[in-house]
Parts: structure tokens; sequence; C-alpha cells
């Protein structure tokens, strides 16, 4: 995904980059209204992010504004304040939604996911690996004529087989990327989601193959 | 919030009180002086006839072959009996020697002259008497002799008429002190209602209107309706100063957090050994505990600050929880719960939204926190007598049974979370929203099943 991290902290704005960076996204960062302005004007994002106290403005008036373009692309307001206090202003400038920091990333990759899903009014994002169609927004996979809806762990682990195909992820990374911090898990709970999704997909040409002492990978049998 | 002001007297009891004894002063003085006057016209009007009966008698006296003879004349003393219907007594005396009519009658010295008269009142024969003496010299042979006349009228008419004049005089003055009191009310009353305008224009305001009041008041009020918008000035002042506080506050202990959490992430990312890598999560932890926590102490504080300044309004509760769920569902969905909303659409209720809202997020947060991944937390709006309810259930481990009194408690936290990140106020801060809609919060375990649910009782509209 293409971020625009518009942000005027230079030290979070940089370890939010990079930390989006290391899941494979791609972020933009400007650290004023104006430069997000231009930003905006000479290229696409899947998502904005935007913080409320700005140097040159409230990140409030460049969401007007943006809204005042019709231009669509979801905003994620990243905000330091009390929740409740800018809530109603934020939304109903027409943010599609609001992150508190300091954020839990897997919480504004669920949040990016629960935005992207409402805003593309059920056009298929589907992707295809073998005889697999999945569709992470839609949360359902295919596998010829039968549809099977995934919870939401079996299919972001699927996402992550699908981003690489034949790549092998360690148990560590697959942790890392599916559970909260907070969740307090072992290593094995993985077990658990690879043999449900095994299960999900045991009737199709396509396995999760267990690499001893490496971790996993999908492919093609 | 409700307290009565220390109140010493009312200024309207006071001005009608003192203007009411102006009036029964007046009234007093007015019969007084009627009564005065009466009494004076009424003795001078007898007086004259006295002293003209007294002049008839005294003009018929006359000396004849060297006596002093004195024919009564009738009319004399018919005037007295046209008069009234008192007792009149008269006497003649010349030169010291009694002549005629009533011996004893009181001693008088009349001074001498045509127009002299001495008037007494006295008593005789056990009747008050008014009485007149006149004097005139007839000229003898033997040399002048002194003639003087007497008469007396008993005062039992004037009496009457004086009473009968007093009960009018009472009426009158009785009269004057109801109309006096008519008015006193009245006149104390349109000079309180300035008072009263300027109560009801400052009581009549919404919460958060502390603009200075404008409307037109008289003088005497002046330095208190300054002082007023002094007041007012001040609090609007500190109140946004509080607001700027608690956003201020929220920015400087977040933004170094967010970056520490994310450097934290990074870290956990790049490094392998299980030892570092533990740390690393117990920092993460750390971190959002801290996070956690400032943002309820933050959420306490405006809700301690909110619930005196309600901005009430009618909320549809199902809608409401709508909303709420909505923003709360990626944050379930990313642990695998479902957040389900049941309900039908209940009567109306008046509440502040963001409080309303603050506290179910809160209480959601908690849910989200503890139910056991792949469970369901369900929130259900209904009517319970008067009251609407929105129920929270979760499944997870329940509440403790002697915990459910104590844990809405501030700081308090469940025997049963003590892994679970949380400072433990969102409980509290339910409650306090609860309560400053005029409801309550109540705890309890799910019956049939494992859960624990928490209910918010608000008021129908």
């Amino acid at each position: 995904m293409r971020f625009l991290l518009v942000e005027d902290n230079a030290k979070l704005a940089t370890s939010i980059s990079e930390r989006l960076t290391l899941d494979g996204h791609v972020v933009d960062h400007a650290a004023e209204i104006s430069t997000a302005q231009d930003y905006v004007a000479t290229a696409d994002y899947d998502m904005i992010l935007l913080d409320i106290m700005l140097p040159d403005g409230d990140g409030r008036d460049f969401l007007n504004e943006h809204r005042g373009r019709q231009d669509d692309t979801p905003v994620i307001v990243l905000t330091a304040r009390s929740e409740v206090s800018d809530r109603v202003g934020v939304l109903d400038l027409g943010a599609d939604d609001y992150i508190t920091k300091p954020f839990d990333f897997s919480e504004l990759e669920a949040r990016c996911r629960a935005v992207m899903r409402r805003k593309s009014g059920g056009v298929t994002n589907a992707k295809r690996f073998g005889d697999l169609v999945f569709d992470p927004l839609a949360g359902t996979l295919k596998i010829g004529s039968k549809t099977v809806t995934l919870r939401n762990k079996e299919l972001r682990l699927l996402e992550i087989f699908f981003s690489a195909p034949d790549v092998i992820f360690s148990k560590t990374k697959l942790v890392d990327r599916l559970f909260s911090y907070n969740e307090d898990v072992s290593e094995n709970a993985i077990e658990v989601y690879v043999a449900r999704l095994r299960r999900h997909i045991s009737a199709s040409s396509v396995q999760i193959v267990t690499v001893r002492g490496l971790g996993y990978r999908l492919s093609l049998t | 919030m409700n307290e009565v002001a220390n109140i010493s007297g009312s200024i309207r009891r006071r001005l009608t009180l003192q203007l009411l004894g102006i009036a029964a002063v007046l009234a007093a003085l007015l019969f007084v002086m009627v009564m005065a006057y009466a009494k004076q016209v009424a003795e001078e009007s007898q007086d004259n006839i006295l002293s003209a009966s007294a002049t008839a008698i005294l003009d018929s006296a006359a000396i004849q072959s060297g006596e002093v003879t004195v024919d009564i004349p009738y009319s004399a003393l018919s005037m007295l009996g046209n008069v009234s219907d008192d007792r009149v007594f008269y006497r003649v005396v010349a030169d010291g020697d009694y002549l005629t009519g009533y011996e004893s009658l009181p001693e008088t010295t009349p001074p001498r002259g045509q127009e002299n008269r001495q008037f007494l009142t006295s008593h005789y024969l056990g009747e008050s008497i008014r009485m007149v003496s006149a004097t005139r010299r007839l000229s003898n042979a033997a040399g002048p002799v002194e003639v003087t006349v007497s008469v007396a009228q008993t005062l039992k008419r004037q009496r009457e008429t004086l009473e009968r004049i007093s009960t009018n005089a009472a009426y009158i003055g009785f009269g004057f002190f109801i109309a006096a009191a008519l008015l006193a009310v009245l006149a104390a009353q349109s000079a309180v209602r300035p008072v009263q305008a300027l109560a009801n224009s400052v009581s009549r305001r919404g919460p958060q209107d502390l603009r200075a009041v404008q409307a037109p008041v008289p003088g005497e009020m002046a330095p208190l309706v300054d002082a007023l918008n002094r007041f007012m000035a001040r609090l609007k002042k500190s109140l946004s100063r509080s607001e700027e506080f608690i956003a201020e506050a929220a920015h400087r202990i977040r933004t170094p957090l967010a970056v520490l959490r994310t450097q934290a992430e990074i870290a956990l990312r790049r490094v392998e050994r299980p030892e570092n890598r533990a740390a690393l999560k117990e920092m993460i932890r750390a971190i959002d505990e801290s996070s956690r926590a400032a943002g309820q102490l933050l959420d306490h504080a405006m809700v301690s600050f909110r619930t005196d300044h309600l901005e009430v309004r009618e909320i549809n509760l199902l809608e409401l929880a709508e909303e709420t769920l909505e923003r709360q569902r990626p944050l379930a969905e990313m642990q695998d719960k479902t957040l389900s909303l049941q309900g039908e659409v209940p009567p109306p209720i008046r509440g502040d939204v963001i409080l309303i809202q603050n506290a179910l997020s809160n209480i959601l947060d908690n849910a989200i926190k503890y139910a056991p991944e792949g469970e369901d937390i369900d929130v259900t709006v209904a009517c319970e007598d008067s009251w609407v309810v929105l129920k929270v259930c979760d499944q997870g481990p329940g509440f403790a049974p002697e915990d459910i009194e104590k844990l809405t408690e501030r700081f308090s936290r469940g025997k049963n979370a003590q892994d679970t990140v949380g400072s433990g106020l969102g409980l509290t801060i339910a409650e306090e929203v609860a309560q400053a809609h005029g409801g309550h919060l109540k705890l309890s375990n799910r019956k049939n099943t494992r859960g624990a649910c928490v209910s918010f009782y608000f008021p129908q509209s």
C-alpha cells in the first residue's frame, strides 16, 4: 500500500515510515500541510495518515479541503488528544477513521482494512494463486465454486502467504504480524492458524508447506 | 449544584413590610387628626349654643324695684333642647348671691365684659357637663350689680357624636391602610422585577453560555451584573484553560510514547534472540499500559469536567451504540471477536452524546480485552420499567462475586484481570457518566453461561 504520512514530529514520522516499510508499504512523508498538498496533487495514495496539530495549520483544514476536492482517498486521523473531544469534528469533516497515539500497528492495519473494505463498496480485489481466488477485503476464499469465509487471523495469515508465495515465513515473523504485542502468545500458537488454513484449502491445488526449522511457505502441489 | 443560596431576607418582603409600616402610621395619624378635629368642632358648636343661651338669659336680667329679676326666655333653654336631649342646668347669681337655678353648679368667676365667657368642663350630679358663665353689670340705684349666668349641658350627645365619627374615621383609616398595602405590594413587586428578570435570563442559559449579560438593568444593579460578568469571564477562561490543558497533556504524553512504541516494534522485527524479544515485548506492553492509563486519566478528567456542563440533547441509544460499535469493530476483529448489537429502537433519552460514547467505548474496550479470542461480545438495548438499558456482555471469566461492589471504585481492578493491560478507570468513568444522566451502572455475571455484563441504566426522557 502507498501511504502519505502527514506528521510534524520528525522522530515519530521517521519511525512510523520505517515501521510501515517493514511491512512492505511505501510511505511518503510530509511535515506540513503545504507539502502534503503538493504530494496529493502529484501522486495517488491508498491511504493518508493525518496528524491534527501541524506547524502551518490544523489538520482539519487539510481534511476539509481534501474532501472539497472530491478526492476520496481514505484518511485516517492520528490524534494525540483524548479521543472523544476530536472525534465528532474529525469524522464530521470526512475522516474515515481515527487512531489515538501511540498506536498498535496491528490496530492501524485493522483500521486501514476496515476503511478500505467500506470504500471498496463490493468491488472485488481478488488475488489468484493456483486454483485459489482470495479477496482479502471481503475476507472470502474461493476454491472453484465453493466459497469460504475466513476469520480475521486466518485471513491475515493467508494474506501474508499470498503477498509472497514460495517465500518462507518464520514462526516469529508470523506471530509478529498476526498478534498484537499485548496478546501473550507463544510461537506455537501460529500452528493452530496454519492448521485451520490447511483445512480450508485441503481441496485445492495449493498447500502450506512446513519447512522444518525455518517456517512455512505457500506452494502449489 | 442545586444548593440553595444562603438567603437572609427578601428585598420584596422587606420593602413590603416597610411600606406597610409607613401606611399603618399614616392611617393612625389620619385617625387621630380626624378625631381631634371632630372633637374641636363638636365642642365649639356646643360652646356657641351654650353662650348664646347664657347671653339670652343675661339679656332678660333687669332691675325692677331695686331687685334683680330674671325672666328666663323659653328660647334660651329650647335652643339647647333642640340640639340634643341632654339635660340642661342653669344658675343665676347676682353679686355673689344665688338667685335662681341649680345652686350647686360649680363656682365660676367669669371675667367681666360683654364678650367674655368662661368655659368649663366638669362633673355634676354624676355626669360630665360643659358649662359656660357670663357676666353682665346692671345699674341699680344702690350701685352696679354683677349678674352672672351659668348654663351647663351634659356631654352625652357630644360623646355619642364623637363615637360615631370615631367609628367612621376608623373605617376610613382602615380603608386607607388596605389601599396603601395593595399599592405597597405592587410597588415592591415592580421594584424587584429587574432582579427577577436578571435571574431568569441567567438561569435560562445553556451550560456553555458564558457570554456577558447584555440586557438593560437598573443602575443599582450594575455593580452586581458587572461582578457576574467578570466572574463568568473568569470561569470561561478557566474552563477553556482546563480543556487546553487536557489536550496539551495528552499531546505531550502521547507523542513521545508513540515514538517509543514504534521504535520498539521496529526493533522487535530486527532482533532474533528470544530474551531480547521478550524484553522488547515487555517494553511495548509497559508503553501501552502507560498510554492507556494516561488516556483514561484524561478521559476521566474530561468526563468529570463535562458532567458539570452536560450538553444535553435527545439520543437514540441504539443509534449511538451502533456508531460506537462500528468504531470498535476493527479492534475486535483483530482478535477474531465479534461485536453484535441487538434491540429495538428505544424511547429517546436525554443526554450528552460524547460522554455516553466515551463510557461505552471504555466498557467495550474492557470487554474486547477480557473476552477469550474467537468469542462474542453482545450489546443489547432494551427497556426495563422506566429505564432504557444498554447492556454489554462478554464471554470472559466474569466478575468475582466479591469484586462486583468495589469494582467501580477508581483505580480498582478485578481479581480476574491481573495480567491484562488497563488502569481500571473504565468502570469508574462509565458509572460517573451513568450517574450524571440520572441513571446508574449495574455489574453482573451472565446467568447460564460464562461472562460478565455491564449495564447502563438511563432514565427515559
